[in-house]
């Protein structure tokens, strides 16, 4: 079996604070992953190591098959990493912010890319539109369309239907699968217990380290609802901490 | 490293449509200039000391000599040395070397003897007017006390207690009618140049910090250096506008001759604004917040204002001010806009501050690459 991500002893200090602390990640091709644990478990600053948006204090392993330490440049062009926070540019249009993105990832056919996935995103009416000015759903479609257009085998997505109504999340969820049906691979951190059952695997982490990995059915074992679990979890490992 | 040119170019265009959204913006790089040249147009008033002067003596006589020593002793006149001719003065005042020659001519003593008022010449840089106007004051005290001090005894039937033994003719070069915005103006540019090249260039980049469009940018496969030149070429064109304002308005508005190439000035310039905007990118790779960056750009242009010239002639200020002064490229690239705009002064005369700024832009540059962050740690 291939691993889309296969990192082992991961870890990021900040003043001898492990923030992660060797943590071994594993995540098979083809499938969604749900990246769970409670506020500053190192949800964030885990996937940011991965795409080499962060230094790494220790750990070694692969991401899509390249060094994740040193060739994060190759990694870059083949993931899709969407921040906790909106961060396209508010003051340049809808078709301007993807016609960068675009740009950035060195893809052909600007025009013909743009086009497309303004229309598969329903975005076209809005295309000229100040990405500052759309609302929180419309930036999130914005985002998320960002993040594909270069066709990335990889989609880090680090809380992204936080603050996003009930229909546009089922619309975004319906999107993720079929981006992991035809083969890819995501990653995707979530505070949300139901967005936690569609995912194929969920990993549990708390204080930096991995609380619990394995399927919704394994993690949900004992407990009667996913809430339970996740509260568990937390004051377990808050326990052993101590 | 091979550089992607679509990459830059894709940064270049994205910079160009957020300055055009971006109004104040827009309107501060057209209007500062313009309302800084109004305000500044008009004199900042000092009282400069030790400023160089060199001696060129034909006369060697007790009295020419006793008035070296006069003005070796003034507060006014640091008499850097003697030399022997006319055309090495004007090589020196051309170059900025010195403010002030001072002649006396061969036939000095024997003029004084025989009552003929001889005359003592300055040949004086009034490219800044306020330095050389206290000079003829100055030089007719000195010259008067040194006389006064000689012709006693049984030459004391030279004294005249109407008229003075000798007189003090005072040559202007440069700027004869003595305008100070003919000194400030081109001194200006360099001042704006400075403002706006690190200020600019810091905010635009720890915005995109503050704002999270940074972490964005860093999750592209994009090289540190494409992300560089992307946020500088902008600002290099911004930069040269805003000194062709200046320069039309320093020539149509206070009718300023540009008596040197243009073309230097224009390297001169390209080489200056890159110095700053390395400034601004190394302050930007500092600072947390905007506020932050605006600050440190604070720091850096105002001793820059103060200390390269601009304000104060740079001889006439104490030894640490020099010091410091020469720490900053406004203080090299202000000797330049002077000396190419009002002097007319040509390469191989100002070699050395161009030496200078070079030094500077590849200092600060490699230093804004080293600190630049590929991470966001």
């Amino acid at each position: 079996m291939s691993y889309a991500i296969d990192v082992r002893n991961l870890t990021k200090k900040i003043k001898n604070n492990a923030i992660v602390d060797h943590i071994n990640i594993r995540v098979q091709r083809g499938k969604i992953y749900g990246f769970l644990g409670p506020n500053g478990s190192g949800k964030t600053t885990t996937m940011r190591m991965l795409c080499g948006l962060l230094s790494s204090d220790d750990g070694e392993g692969h991401c899509l098959g390249f060094d994740f330490k040193k060739e994060s440049d190759k990694i870059k062009s083949q993931v899709g990493y969407m921040t906790q926070k909106f961060s396209f540019w508010e003051d340049l249009t809808i078709r301007e912010n993807l016609e960068f993105t675009v740009k950035m990832f060195q893809k052909d056919n600007i025009e013909k890319r743009v086009r497309k996935s303004l229309e598969k995103a329903g975005l076209t009416s809005r295309a000229e539109q100040l990405a500052g000015t759309l609302s929180g759903g419309w930036k999130q479609r914005l985002a998320l369309t960002a993040c594909l257009i270069h066709e990335p085998k990889l989609l880090l997505l680090d809380e992204p239907t936080a603050g996003v109504d009930p229909k546009a999340r089922k619309a975004f969820w319906e999107d993720i699968r079929n981006f992991a049906d035809s083969g890819f691979t995501v990653l995707v951190s979530t505070h949300y217990t139901d967005e936690a059952e569609r995912c194929d695997k969920i990993i549990y982490i708390a204080y930096g380290s991995i609380m619990a990995e394995g399927t919704v059915s394994e993690i949900m074992c004992g407990f009667s609802s996913m809430e339970d679990s996740f509260i568990y979890y937390t004051d377990n490992s808050l326990r052993n901490k101590l | 490293m091979i550089l992607s040119f679509a990459k830059i170019l894709a940064i270049l265009k994205k910079e160009f449509i957020q300055l055009k959204r971006d109004r104040a913006t827009a309107a501060m790089v057209i209007f500062i200039p313009l309302i800084q040249l109004l305000l500044f147009g008009y004199a900042i008033n000092n009282d400069p000391k030790h400023l160089n002067t060199v001696v060129l003596s034909e006369d060697n006589s007790i009295f020419s000599r006793n008035f070296v020593v006069g003005l070796k002793n003034s507060e006014y006149f640091h008499v850097a040395g003697e030399i022997k001719s006319d055309a090495e003065g004007r090589k020196l005042l051309q170059k900025g070397d010195v403010q002030f020659v001072v002649t006396i001519p061969g036939n000095f003593s024997r003029d004084l003897i025989r009552r003929r008022v001889p005359s003592v010449l300055i040949e004086a840089d009034a490219a800044d007017p306020v330095t050389a106007a206290g000079a003829v004051g100055a030089a007719r005290e000195i010259l008067t006390s040194a006389l006064a001090r000689d012709l006693s005894g049984v030459l004391s039937f030279l004294r005249n207690d109407n008229l003075l033994p000798a007189n003090v003719i005072i040559h202007k070069l440069y700027n004869p009618e003595g305008f100070t915005n003919y000194n400030v103006i081109p001194g200006l540019i360099g001042a704006l140049l400075t403002l706006m090249g690190i200020m600019v260039t810091a905010l635009s980049l720890t915005r995109e910090r503050e704002r999270g469009t940074m972490e964005n940018m860093l999750a592209m496969p994009v090289k540190p250096m494409e992300v560089m030149l992307g946020k500088i070429i902008p600002h290099i064109i911004i930069g040269y506008i805003q000194a062709a304002i200046i320069v039309a308005a320093a020539k149509f508005l206070f009718t300023i001759p540009l008596a040197g190439s243009s073309f230097l000035l224009a390297i001169a310039m390209m080489m200056f604004i890159i110095c700053n905007l390395a400034l601004g990118l190394a302050v930007s790779t500092i600072a947390k917040n905007q506020m932050q960056s605006l600050q440190i750009a604070m720091f850096i242009f105002l001793p820059s204002l103060m200390l390269s010239g601009f304000m104060f002639p740079f001889y006439g200020m104490p030894s640490w001010a020099q010091m410091i002064g020469s720490c900053f490229p406004m203080t090299y690239f202000v000797r330049i806009t002077r000396g190419i705009m009002l002097k007319g002064s040509n390469f191989s005369e100002m070699w050395q501050n161009f030496w200078a700024l070079l030094l500077f832009m590849c200092i600060v540059t490699g230093i804004a690459a080293k600190l630049y962050k590929k991470t966001l740690d």
